[in-house]
């Protein structure tokens, strides 16, 4: 009896042993796996931090330029100009349009660069610049906005007025520390008495950083750079994504539903299936050449309009959309659909009114986050000329313009160093801003209407 | 409901974009520019400025694709949709008159902007490096005389350049600029080197050893010049003159590229720029002709014009007069 009783025990203590034994050893798999798990985490956000971290250092500075606080006179000998034309009773439009025009010309003949030069002189730098040196330090771009104040009101004419000037590029990474003091004369952008001048201003205050808001509402411009600006990039991507919207949202949550509640189940469909499966996969330069050999050499659409990028993105996001719906459809139990039936709703209203309200989470996520991809699309845009180099903001989806991920390329090539340095960067934030932005949006809309489902 | 609505408008708004389209890329309002890349910050400093001088004229847009590219789209025909000047870092070759004349672009105005320099560059921390063309083609061909032995180092050339790895970055033939670089340099130095009247076939082998072709634009090459600080790399002389902090350039001959020397033909690796204009479009598109006196005048092209400071070297005023008088009475180089 306690001989059974004591090979029992010893039986059961042997199990024991063994359980611990093998415990330990699983435990440590566990553990293993979790760090291993932690490690590749840890890894990732290093990687997005050293990213991030990159673009932020080297973009966030461009967001502040050096202005030069100036007091400009505008000059009556200088500014040669007759009254601005006032349409006189009696007068036809066309008339008073080309005596307009002729005050306009007249008003853009000015030698700007005077004012600036004197403004610059009289700043108190106290260092004798020539004129070549006094224009080199302002941005080129100040004689439109004098140009333009004089334009909305004359009467500042024979005035002093107190403008803020931007300097120019060069100045501007000089007073910014971006350009060693330390090398000679001859490999320096501005001649010494400018850089001085610069200096001195910076000492007296004069010449400060400012919040540089151009780069959100100026166009792009290669002839005065230190103004450079992403506007009539943003309105360009904008107007593809309204396109985008337009179209691929409806067409895409249309072909879903009618594949996953109408369409009947043969090989014709199982194709279709595969073939949409198969086209969220083509690189998206394909359907750049795609979209340059249809809609511009067979439909003639103008090249680098927003609405071309728009249908080549739509095409490009369609399979995105449709599969995302698709799924979500899919995640509907059936439940509800034979309850919707079993009352007698018909198969349309079924669809309508029960099975779409429940999905529209997950389809507005989908439309989303295809939205955000294609705002950041660039290759197939470079194939239907969206590379060019436009100065205007366009007004229609017809007009010629850029796009923000096109501008980060055609900056990224600039060959002034405040371009393919910080404005480049600059593009990027702005760029992935927006991107947050809007995925930030599909967050919060996806946990709303949840809620509320 | 919502859905049927929407994707209803949806398909209208398709509709009407897509007929309407067509119609409205018939009447374009503004010039439409295209090629050469080393033209590209030029023209549109120019289309630029035109913009705002002629509040008239809309601001003619400016695009890339190479010389070929761009005089390949100015061939395409006579019409709205097609491009109405190319620009071009070298003339226009008699083929293209042909593909043209083929598409009936027969008035083809050739406007001669000024001048370009092609320098060789490398890291400012670097030693100095007095290169002639023969130093460049002993180091990068693939064809030498026999008995010469591919050097590793620019001293294995000649004992007055530095002992540093031959390393360089070249464009690629995409670029107009590879064409002036077999031009001036690679052929002279492969007559130096092999004797006179070598095929140009032979001359133009280059190593792929130590040579890396570059098709992007210069701020690649100046990016390999960061990583590799043995590279010498060719840049167009307004790029240089952007970066002089970070560049220092070689002298070729004997003579220090600059405004100067470039202007007067001392250094020898220049060449001169062009746009095209498609005589065709000329009161057809709003602003052409006052787009071309505007680019040659002395505020642009001319000495001490805007373009100038951008690194463009002016063309003599004879030169520069004597082209706009071709322009004005349609002296046309076409068929």
């Amino acid at each position: 009896m306690t001989e059974i009783l004591e090979t029992e025990a010893a039986a059961n203590d042997r199990r024991r042993a063994q359980v611990r034994k093998s415990l330990a050893r699983r435990n440590g798999a566990e553990t293993r796996f979790k760090m291993l798990g932690l490690a590749s985490v840890l890894a990732a956000m290093a990687f997005v931090a050293v990213l991030f971290g990159n673009i932020l250092m080297k973009g966030v500075p461009a967001f502040w330029q050096y202005n030069l606080d100036a007091e400009v006179y505008f000059d009556p000998a200088v500014i040669n100009l007759p009254e601005r034309p006032v349409r006189q009773a009696g007068q036809s439009e066309a008339d008073f349009r080309a005596e307009m025009l002729g005050w306009q010309r007249r008003l853009a003949l000015v030698n700007w660069n005077r004012l600036i030069v004197a403004a610059v002189e009289n700043a108190g730098s106290g260092v004798e610049v020539d004129d070549r040196a006094a224009v080199s330090i302002i941005d080129s771009g100040a004689r439109f906005v004098l140009r333009d104040m004089v334009a909305a009101d004359p009467a500042l004419i024979g005035q002093t007025v107190p403008v803020r000037l931007l300097l120019s590029a060069d100045g501007d990474n000089w007073a910014k520390g971006k350009l060693s003091r330390d090398l000679p004369d001859n490999r320096q952008q501005l001649t010494r008495p400018a850089r001085d001048a610069i200096d001195a201003l910076i000492a007296s205050g004069a010449v400060h950083p400012a919040f540089a808001w151009h780069i959100f509402t100026n166009v792009d411009s290669r002839a005065s750079p230190a103004s450079a600006g992403l506007a009539g990039a943003f309105m360009g991507s904008f107007y593809m994504m309204l396109v985008v919207i337009l179209l691929a949202v409806p067409v895409g949550v249309a072909s879903a539903l009618y594949l996953e509640e109408f369409a009947p189940k043969n090989r014709v469909t199982d194709l279709i299936e595969v073939n949409i499966n198969n086209l969220a996969a083509v690189p998206s330069i394909v359907f750049g050449l795609l979209g340059a050999a249809v809609f511009i050499n067979i439909f003639h659409l103008p090249l680098s309009a927003p609405l071309v990028g728009g249908l080549v993105l739509t095409l490009m996001t369609l399979p995105t959309i449709i599969i995302a719906t698709r799924s979500a459809l899919r995640a509907v139990p059936p439940s509800l659909r034979q309850a919707a039936l079993g009352i007698g709703a018909s198969k349309m209203q079924m669809v309508f009114h029960h099975v779409l309200p429940v999905t529209f989470p997950g389809i507005l996520t989908a439309s989303i986050i295809g939205v955000a991809q294609a705002l950041g699309e660039t290759a197939p845009l470079l194939l239907i000329g969206m590379n060019a180099f436009v100065a205007n903001i366009p007004a229609t989806p017809l007009d010629q313009s850029a796009a923000l991920p096109v501008q980060v390329y055609l900056w990224q090539g600039n060959e002034n160093r405040n371009f393919f340095e910080e404005r480049t960067f600059a593009a990027i934030i702005v760029l992935l801003g927006l991107m947050i932005l809007l995925n930030a949006l599909a967050i919060w809309l996806r946990t709303r209407l949840e809620r509320k489902a | 409901m919502f859905a049927k609505t929407t994707s209803f408008l949806a398909i209208a708004a398709a509709a009407g974009v897509l007929m309407a389209a067509p119609a409205l890329a018939q009447t374009r309002t503004n010039i439409q520019i295209a090629g050469s890349s080393t033209v590209l910050p030029f023209a549109s400093i120019v289309a630029e400025e035109f913009g705002q001088a002629f509040p008239e004229f809309e601001t003619p847009v400016v695009a890339s694709g190479g010389s070929s590219g761009g005089l390949r789209q100015f061939c395409a025909g006579v019409g709205a949709e097609t491009i109405d000047i190319a620009n071009a870092s070298r003339p226009i070759k008699a083929s293209e008159i042909e593909s043209c004349a083929a598409a009936g672009v027969t008035d083809i105005r050739e406007i001669r902007i000024g001048y370009d320099g092609i320098v060789f560059a490398s890291s400012a921390n670097g030693p100095d490096f007095a290169l002639e063309p023969r130093f460049v083609y002993a180091a990068i061909a693939a064809n030498l005389p026999e008995g010469m032995a591919q050097p590793t180092l620019w001293s294995d050339i000649d004992p007055s350049l530095p002992a540093q790895r031959i390393v360089m970055a070249i464009p690629a033939s995409n670029h107009g600029t590879r064409e002036v670089f077999e031009e001036k340099v690679i052929f002279p130095g492969c007559e130096a080197v092999m004797g006179e009247g070598t095929d140009h076939e032979v001359c133009g082998a280059l190593r792929q050893d130590n040579v890396t072709e570059i098709a992007g634009d210069y701020t690649e090459t100046l990016a390999r010049l960061a990583s590799d600080s043995n590279t010498v790399g060719v840049f167009g002389l307004s790029f240089y003159e952007q970066n002089t902090d970070t560049l220092q350039v070689a002298t070729m001959s004997g003579v220090t590229p600059s405004l100067e020397t470039v202007a007067s033909g001392e250094y020898p690796v220049s060449r001169p720029l062009f746009f095209y204009v498609k005589g065709a479009h000329i009161g057809v598109v709003p602003g052409i002709e006052e787009y071309v006196q505007f680019f040659l005048s002395d505020a642009m092209a001319g000495a001490g014009g805007r373009l100038e400071a951008a690194g463009l070297i002016p063309a003599p005023a004879e030169e520069t007069a004597q082209t706009l008088d071709n322009f004005m009475n349609g002296v046309s180089v076409g068929q």
